[in-house]
């Protein structure tokens, strides 16, 4: 019995086809992979089915019957629940008020009872959390139960899980696989969004794998491996930038010695964080999100001014330095979040002249014509598909963090940090960013590379330092790092001899 | 309830809705105010002559237009510095009288010196008033993050009494018992440009304004820098750029230039401080600044439209007695109905159940 | 002690037009919208009322109808920062200035000929604690004065906080995204949030011409309504902590006007009392607001996709 349909479905924004006539349905009680890479329509395609689009094309049947998913209010009303990547929850309110949003009986809202009433549906469904403490205190993995929490108590018959273990450590995901596997012998249907071929393999009886907008095929777990769904998924037979082994690493050119700071709310974010990254040296971070990596970057961004502790580059004392000091000190900085880095309404030359604009300055009057011509070679050299007029904001993801990448490399830092280069990019795009940092090993320069994306992490470094809970919890050559040691020591369950 | 009014973003504007906006807009606005002309006990055809027509066909009421403008267009580009900046200095108002009393009172003093040096003094006293006045809020926005729009607005009423106590204290005029400050020197006052009219230097100031502010904005590293900060904040600050301090100095600078707006208008048309020195020029700013798309040349577009409209509301409210407050409400109109047929630029409204 | 219990006593007087307007604006900006177009809409509610009870002869019938005229204002600054999505500070702004003109225009056209201010007979002062010390002058309010502090104020924060609507426009100026998600319309509550907050502060500009002064004058509002909003980021978006801002501010204001009764010969002018007001609370702003909780999504216009 297939209790959902999805038929021919279509949907365009603007010119991208984000969804191409995809099929897709869903055995009852089965779990069942959305897979494919960044930009392949996964998400797309379910945001259409709980109603957050509207395709401009196909079928969705419920159980059989054709319906309409106009909002929403209709995906709950037909019993589907959807934990999305960013999390649907308001963090002012606690985890009861938000489990009840939308779906309160009557105009009062009783606290008492509707704390009580989520404390037992949370007892029943195996997600135990307390109901009267606010969102905003709760970590990312009990926030994510709340989500299961608050679609459950929809009585929701399928429930969407759009890449679930992003944020969570590998203990916690084993958590989540086990919840899910009791819930599906409680008659659960599970659409789980990833693009990770481990875990389709470890918990879901079938994949649908997504290449582009389309639907390639839909094969039984038990009847594939990992290299088949990575052939489908990537469309090509490897795929992936390797290092080179010819590591050298020269003389240290940053040092942190003891770093400590605070979060936006004031509470220790790192603690006493000891670094140092050295000339001709991938050093990278690997930990789960929300360890302290943002604030690592702030801090040797010039964003954030630690509490404690001394910043050095090549021995001399940046301490507090700002954004533009630690420029000129040969720190090339890419912003974490790319859309934050870019000046979205301006134009791409400009956005590529900002971070040196007395270069482009002749007798106090701005030189527009150097500034093109510059944006001119960076184009060229870091192959961007844009014009130098166009506004920053219509580029490609890919495109924009080429616009970073340029206006930082061509500077020829010394030292480069790089926190999350390649979130949210395609493959072409990922592995050039990969190819750029590793060229800029080559050259001699010192990379920081902040990633939650482990193989990203044993992929690029040369040495890997893990963070928990704002401290540096070990460091490890590359050649002795596994996933497992890596995955225990990012949980905090343990700990390597820290050797700065 | 579902919606009954849907917008949705369409990427390219067809070329045909690009070249109606301006005509939408103004249709809209009149068809919308003519109401209120009907409600006047008027004919909404004669009243749009008079409003629209009249001013534009004899010399003496074209060179009131420009004298309405040039409040406008300072006001206007004042705004625009600020809001270009991400600063939202709503406190034009309230430093146009900074500088208007800078202006009565260093007007007094200047009675020795030549006419070129006493208006540069004054103009000088007059910028740096409106600076002063917008210190405060422009501190403690980037020293504490108090909401700029709010100490602005509030420090407007402030000004509002500073002005009522001076001219019922210290400056009330001495002879007559109005309250109004004395007449500045004969130096101070600006030179008007032509005989048997209002039009003065003051115009000729306000345009100068706007090219400095062109020029500022598009062709200087501050300027680029102000557009960064205004335009994305934590992407200025990561490009190195301080985005506080130039915040600050896009707010002084606003504030200056409304107070030159306070200079023109003592110097250039009262030669006294009075209580109703502006008609609401700080606040027409925000409206002039808008429609302008916050483009020197737009602004200098907007000032002097909107100075059409307040010299044809005068003639309107004295040819057919409807009041003159009409000017506000057919300028305000337009605001909100460009604001809204803006959006069909971007975005096919849809109109019923879906 | 007697000069204090008058002060008191002017005190809740001066508060309740600013207060019923401040919580007008603490929904709306709870609901993600900065209303500024609250100045106008006071001004606009003090002259309808005032207009439609010359004409009427009944105050009540004012107070309602400036009441919806405030509920319509309310619709057209949700019209534009709700469903077109336009910038707020400017639509705001564009609204106190379109009100602000239509309420002189109007003003012009009716009362213009008279040579002297047209007033009414205001809302009578009521004293129901007659004979009992303190109480009895404390007590000598206007029965909207009782209205707005024993009946709107718990309701605007048993609404917020004990009732489902409340629930959804608290989440709304956090996380519209997460509202949608929920199946809940997010435009409905917002819409619903300024329309609460139309009427409450037309009503406020009501109760200025209705009871305050029994007439309409130009500089009736004269930024109280800027001052409104001051008082809802000092008060956390709360209703009672709003509530006891307008106290400081009102009881400022109160202070002022008694000190110019007393007739003091001081060697400052009285303007200085006048501008007081405005500046404690800008004082109150930058000591409370310094670690204000802006609601997340305020300012925010709200798309799907």
């Amino acid at each position: 019995m297939k209790i959902i349909e999805m038929r021919g479905i279509t949907k365009r924004f603007a010119s991208l086809v984000a969804n191409d006539h995809v099929d897709f349905d869903l055995e009852r009680g089965e779990i069942h992979a959305l897979l494919g890479e960044n930009g392949a329509g996964k998400t797309t395609l379910m945001r259409i089915l709980y109603g957050l689009y509207r395709p401009d094309e196909g079928e969705i049947r419920v159980e059989g019957r054709p319906v309409t998913i106009h909002a929403p209010k209709d995906a709950i009303a037909l019993g589907i629940g959807m934990v999305t990547q960013h999390f649907a929850l308001v963090p002012t309110l606690t985890v009861a008020e938000n489990v009840v949003l939308g779906f309160n009986e009557g105009f009062r809202l009783d606290r008492q009872r509707i704390a009580e009433e989520v404390a037992e549906a949370a007892r029943r469904f195996g997600l135990e959390i307390d109901p009267a403490v606010q969102v905003g205190h709760l970590s990312v993995g009990q926030r994510q139960r709340v989500e299961i929490l608050k679609a459950l108590y929809r009585h929701a018959r399928v429930l969407i899980l759009d890449e679930p273990t992003a944020v969570l450590t590998p203990q916690e995901v084993e958590a989540l696989f086990a919840t899910l596997r009791r819930l599906q012998h409680e008659g659960l249907s599970v659409i789980f969004i990833t693009h990770k071929l481990a875990e389709v393999m470890a918990i879901t009886d079938r994949v649908t794998v997504l290449r582009d907008g389309k639907a390639i095929a839909t094969v039984r777990t038990a009847s594939t491996n990992e290299e088949a769904l990575a052939r489908m998924m990537v469309g090509r037979e490897s795929f992936g930038v390797r290092r080179e082994t010819s590591a050298r690493r020269g003389e240290p050119l940053l040092r942190m010695e003891g770093i400590s700071a605070v979060d936006d709310r004031g509470l220790p974010a790192l603690k006493r964080v000891s670094l140092t990254i050295h000339s001709g040296e991938i050093l990278g971070i690997a930990g789960v999100g929300g360890n302290g990596q943002h604030e690592l970057a702030e801090v040797l961004s010039g964003l954030r001014r630690p509490t404690e502790g001394r910043l050095l580059v090549e021995g001399r004392d940046m301490t507090g330095a700002s954004p533009a000091e630690l420029n000129a000190a040969g720190v090339g900085r890419i912003p974490e979040d790319r859309h934050e880095g870019i000046v979205g309404e301006l134009s791409v030359a400009d956005n590529m002249a900002l971070e040196t604009l007395p270069r482009f300055v002749k007798k106090g009057r701005l030189d527009r014509q150097a500034i093109i011509a510059h944006a001119r070679r960076l184009i060229e050299q870091f192959q961007i598909k844009a014009r130098p007029t166009d506004r920053a904001k219509t580029l490609s993801g890919g495109n924009m963090q080429k616009l970073l990448l340029a206006r930082v490399l061509s500077r020829k830092p010394k030292v480069v940090i790089a926190p999350q280069p390649t979130r949210g990019l395609d493959i072409g795009a990922t592995d050039y960013v990969r190819s750029q940092l590793l060229a800029q090993r080559e050259r001699g320069a010192g990379v920081l590379l902040i990633s939650e994306d482990l193989d990203e992490i044993l992929a690029l470094s040369d040495r890997i330092a893990v963070i928990y809970e704002g401290e540096i919890v070990g460091i490890l050559p590359a050649q002795e790092a596994d996933v497992e040691r890596l995955g225990l020591m990012m949980a905090g369950a343990a700990r390597e001899e820290v050797l700065p | 309830m579902s919606r009954w009014i849907t917008v949705e973003k369409r990427e390219t504007p067809p070329l045909g809705t690009r070249l109606l906006i301006p005509l939408l807009a103004l249709g809209g606005t009149f068809l919308l105010t003519s109401g209120l002309i009907l409600w006047g006990h008027a004919n909404p055809l004669r009243a749009y002559y008079y409003f629209l027509i009249a001013p534009l066909s004899s010399r003496f009421s074209l060179f009131e237009v420009l004298v309405s403008a040039t409040p406008l267009i300072l006001t206007g580009a004042s705004v625009t510095f600020a809001f270009s900046g991400g600063y939202y200095n709503i406190g034009a108002e309230g430093q146009l009288y900074a500088g208007a009393i800078a202006a009565a009172g260093v007007g007094l003093l200047v009675g020795g010196l030549p006419v070129p040096l006493a208006i540069l003094v004054l103009l000088v006293s007059g910028f740096l008033a409106g600076m002063a006045w917008a210190w405060l809020p422009a501190w403690l926005k980037v020293r504490w993050a108090v909401d700029e729009v709010v100490t602005t607005l509030l420090l407007n009423s402030v000004m509002a009494y500073i002005v009522s106590a001076l001219l019922n204290g210290p400056w009330r005029d001495p002879e007559s018992g109005w309250p109004q400050s004395p007449e500045i020197a004969a130096s101070a006052h600006l030179p008007k440009l032509a005989a048997r009219s209002r039009l003065n230097l003051g115009f000729l100031i306000a345009v100068l304004t706007l090219i400095v502010l062109w020029y500022v904005l598009n062709h200087t590293a501050f300027g680029l820098k102000l557009r960064a900060v205004g335009l994305g904040k934590s992407a200025a600050r990561f490009a190195g750029i301080p985005v506080e301090r130039t915040m600050f100095a896009a707010a002084l600078i606003s504030g200056g230039i409304a107070g030159i707006a306070g200079v023109c208008e003592v110097a250039g048309i009262q030669y006294h401080l009075i209580d109703a020195l502006s008609a609401g020029y700080g606040y027409t700013g925000i409206i002039i600044a808008t429609l302008g798309g916050l483009n020197a040349w737009g602004v200098g577009a907007a000032a002097l439209f909107f100075g059409l409209i307040d010299t044809g509301a005068q003639t309107v409210s004295r040819v057919l007695g409807v009041p003159v407050y009409l000017g506000e409400v057919t300028q305000a109109t337009m605001l909100l109905v460009t604001l809204a047929v803006l959006l069909l630029q971007h975005y096919r409204i849809r109109i019923g159940r879906r | 002690m007697e000069f204090i219990v008058s002060l008191l006593t002017a005190t809740l007087r001066v508060a309740t037009s600013i207060l019923l307007a401040a919580i007008g604006e603490t929904y709306a900006e709870r609901a993600g919208v900065l209303n500024l177009g609250i100045e106008g809409t006071m001004f606009f509610g003090a002259f309808v009322g005032f207009y439609v009870a010359d004409l009427t002869g009944s105050l009540w019938i004012g107070l309602a109808v400036a009441v919806l005229s405030g509920i319509i204002a309310g619709l057209l600054m949700a019209l534009f920062s709700v469903t077109l999505g336009v910038n707020q500070h400017v639509s705001g702004l564009g609204l106190t200035l379109l009100l602000s003109g239509l309420a002189l225009f109007a003003f012009r056209l009716k009362y213009g000929g008279r040579s002297t201010p047209p007033s009414i007979e205001p809302f009578p002062l009521l004293s129901p604690f007659r004979g009992i010390p303190i109480l009895e002058t404390l007590g000598e309010q206007y029965l909207l004065t009782y209205i707005t502090f024993l009946v709107i104020v718990p309701l605007a924060w048993w609404l917020l906080y004990h009732t489902d609507f409340g629930l959804k426009v608290r989440a709304v100026g956090e996380n519209p995204e997460a509202v949608d998600a929920a199946g809940v319309d997010v435009y409905r509550i917002r819409y619903l949030a300024l329309v609460i907050a139309g009427g409450l502060m037309a009503a406020g500009g009501a109760f200025l011409s209705l009871a305050q002064l029994g007439a309409f004058t130009h500089g009736i509002v004269s930024g109280r309504g800027w001052v409104a909003i001051a008082l809802v980021i000092f008060g956390n978006w709360d209703p009672f902590k709003v509530t006891l801002g307008s106290l400081i501010f009102g009881g400022t204001f109160a202070l002022q006007l008694r000190l110019q009764a007393m007739g003091l010969q001081l060697p400052i002018p009285y303007e200085t009392f006048l501008a007081l007001p405005y500046l404690v609370t800008i004082a109150a702003l930058v000591i409370a607001g310094r670690n204000a909780a802006y609601p997340a999504a305020l300012l925010k216009p709200y798309r799907r996709e």
